[in-house]
């Protein structure tokens, strides 16, 4: 009896935990569909104010989905190939380059922002084009790239299969591609959905780094709190929701596959310290 | 045939090295030395100590992390030891619904903290309707620390859940079966045990918090948190070398906040005795 006590208990307290996560992203749905926030549902519901956003807002979408794209691409073509030397290398170096490349996580992205821009602000033509967003998101994400190829080439024995394939006549450039790429599939698959579910929420960084004219989803949100009423800042949400959602619910699909096959592989290898969303800035 | 590959693995890393120098470490120097440049020299790193406005919001920011870094624990330890050792109906669900927040942007954050405490927000109108007084508090440290506890929630959750698989089931069962109630069970077995998993997840708490901008630029726009002091003294005062000095101070704090959680945590990861 006292155990389902404590059972019960529990479980009510981690709901209420559940509800204060979870209420505010349903009233902020809510209320980008309603007529009228203030009087509530019983005012209608109206795909007006999603109509708003997207005549206002719609180049902050394309501008964002064009930079999280060309940011997948970046940290796709330099990331791989640096966490397959990271891999190979290993020692101290390795650690150590690992470690700074980490620190764009570790630091504050209004300290980057504000070097990016002491430091190359006076180059006008990049200053004030959407490249300049794109160089913060590279710096942020591609540690989350690395970290990702690097776990799954850790975990497992790449070496032997490059030399297998390197006894049967592949060249450096051929192992590359056809043996370390295909087996670290999974880790680079993480990694996007990271990097791009990075990119597209990126402020504190991007907020420093924008024009009037490179403005970003989140910059739009922003200004659509501090400017619009409350329906169209909450349809604007919306859209950002339905962005973003889809990537959450694929990232943790995916993380639950890959346990699944750590657990039936049961390696022993040391587990290297995860870099997931938890770290990520807000 | 390993010596020959050398210049080859070198040609892989260039990119993102020649990226990483040119737009982080070159900038980052350029930042630490344009800290220097301001009427005090070197001096100007200590201006956090010296100057009573950058001190009182040094002394804010960080009371405010600790405060929501402790909370958040408490909360998640609970929930999350919860989840980890109860199998029922609809557990994957209500794990997915507690991570999902981990990828919101804190401008987000801050709008849902005005949809629950500003002026047209949920807790006014439910209070409203109870006391017939309305309750608002989006703007001010109150909103800041829910909004900062809806942040970190999730991260420590996710933390002490991984921390909680790992630990020995058999520990346990031996305590209970030397006839430990419940209670000394979690204050001797588990919690010591959990020990590295929840130093990890504070460190991720409040390093997060200290940095966190995004959630403060929606909702305190007169709350000296550090992030925001950085940003006027930018923006506003166009004093660039405080706001460079100042950035890393703050850089320099959440980066040994994580560089001291992991290395703590690394070491005592066995649980033993």
């Amino acid at each position: 009896m006292h155990h389902r006590w404590l059972f019960i208990s529990q479980l009510v307290f981690t709901l209420l935990v559940c509800a204060f996560l979870i209420v505010p992203v349903i009233l902020s749905a809510l209320a980008g569909v309603t007529q009228n926030f203030f009087f509530g549902l019983k005012s209608g519901l109206t795909l007006r104010w999603i109509g708003e956003v997207w005549t206002l807002y719609a180049d902050t979408i394309y501008l964002s989905l064009l930079i999280a794209i060309a940011n997948l691409a970046v940290t796709l073509i330099i990331g791989v190939p640096a966490a397959y030397v990271l891999a190979r290398q290993g020692g101290k170096l390795a650690r150590f380059i690992e470690e700074i490349i980490v620190l764009p996580v570790a630091v504050p992205g209004l300290a980057i922002a504000l070097a990016l821009i002491i430091t190359y602000g006076g180059f006008r033509d990049f200053r004030t084009s959407w490249v300049f967003i794109l160089v913060g998101h590279v710096l942020y994400t591609l540690p989350f790239m690395v970290r990702s190829v690097l776990a799954v080439l850790s975990s497992m024995n790449f070496r032997e299969m490059e030399e297998g394939a390197s006894s049967l006549g592949a060249s450096f450039w051929q192992r590359f591609y056809t043996v370390v790429v295909p087996n670290a599939k999974s880790g680079i698959l993480a990694g996007s959905l990271m990097v791009v579910t990075l990119s597209v929420g990126e402020f504190n960084l991007t907020w420093m780094l924008h024009t009037p004219l490179t403005k970003t989803l989140p910059v739009g949100l922003a200004d659509s709190y501090a400017s619009m009423r409350l329906e169209v800042a909450s349809a604007y949400t919306l859209v950002f929701f339905v962005m973003i959602i889809p990537l959450l619910v694929a990232m943790q699909l995916l993380s639950r596959e890959n346990r699944q096959i750590r657990k039936t592989k049961q390696d022993s290898l040391p587990e290297l310290e995860q870099l997931d969303l938890r770290k990520s800035h807000t | 045939m390993v010596q020959s590959e050398y210049p080859k693995l070198f040609l892989l890393i260039l990119p993102a090295a020649i990226i990483f120098v040119a737009f982080f470490i070159v900038p980052m120097a350029n930042l630490v030395a344009v800290g220097a440049t301001g009427e005090d020299g070197m001096a100007a790193y200590l201006s956090v100590f010296n100057t009573p406005r950058q001190f009182e919001s040094m002394v804010a920011t960080v009371l405010l992390s600790l405060g929501v870094t402790a909370v958040a624990l408490t909360i998640s330890t609970i929930t999350g030891l919860f989840l980890v050792r109860n199998r029922f109906w609809g557990r994957e669900t209500l794990i997915s619904l507690l991570t999902f927040p981990l990828a919101f942007p804190g401008v987000v954050i801050g709008f849902l903290v005005i949809l629950l405490a500003g002026r047209q927000g949920l807790i006014g109108s439910i209070s409203n309707a109870i006391t017939g007084d309305k309750l608002v508090f989006a703007y001010s440290m109150a909103g800041l620390f829910i909004g900062y506890l809806y942040f970190s929630i999730p991260r420590v959750i996710l933390t002490v859940m991984a921390a909680a698989e790992k630990l020995d089931p058999a520990l346990e069962e031996a305590a209970r079966s030397l006839g430990a109630s419940p209670w000394p069970v979690i204050r001797d077995v588990i919690l010591p045990a959990l020990k590295p998993g929840l130093i990890a997840s504070g460190a991720i708490s409040f390093a997060t918090s200290m940095g966190a901008f995004g959630t403060a630029f929606t909702l305190a726009t007169n709350i000296d948190v550090l992030p925001m002091t950085i940003y006027t003294e930018f923006t506003l005062n166009a004093n660039i070398a405080g706001a460079a000095s100042l950035s890393i101070v703050l850089g320099l704090v959440t980066w040994l906040a994580l560089f001291i959680a992991r290395n703590l945590s690394g070491s005592t990861i066995a649980p033993s005795g």
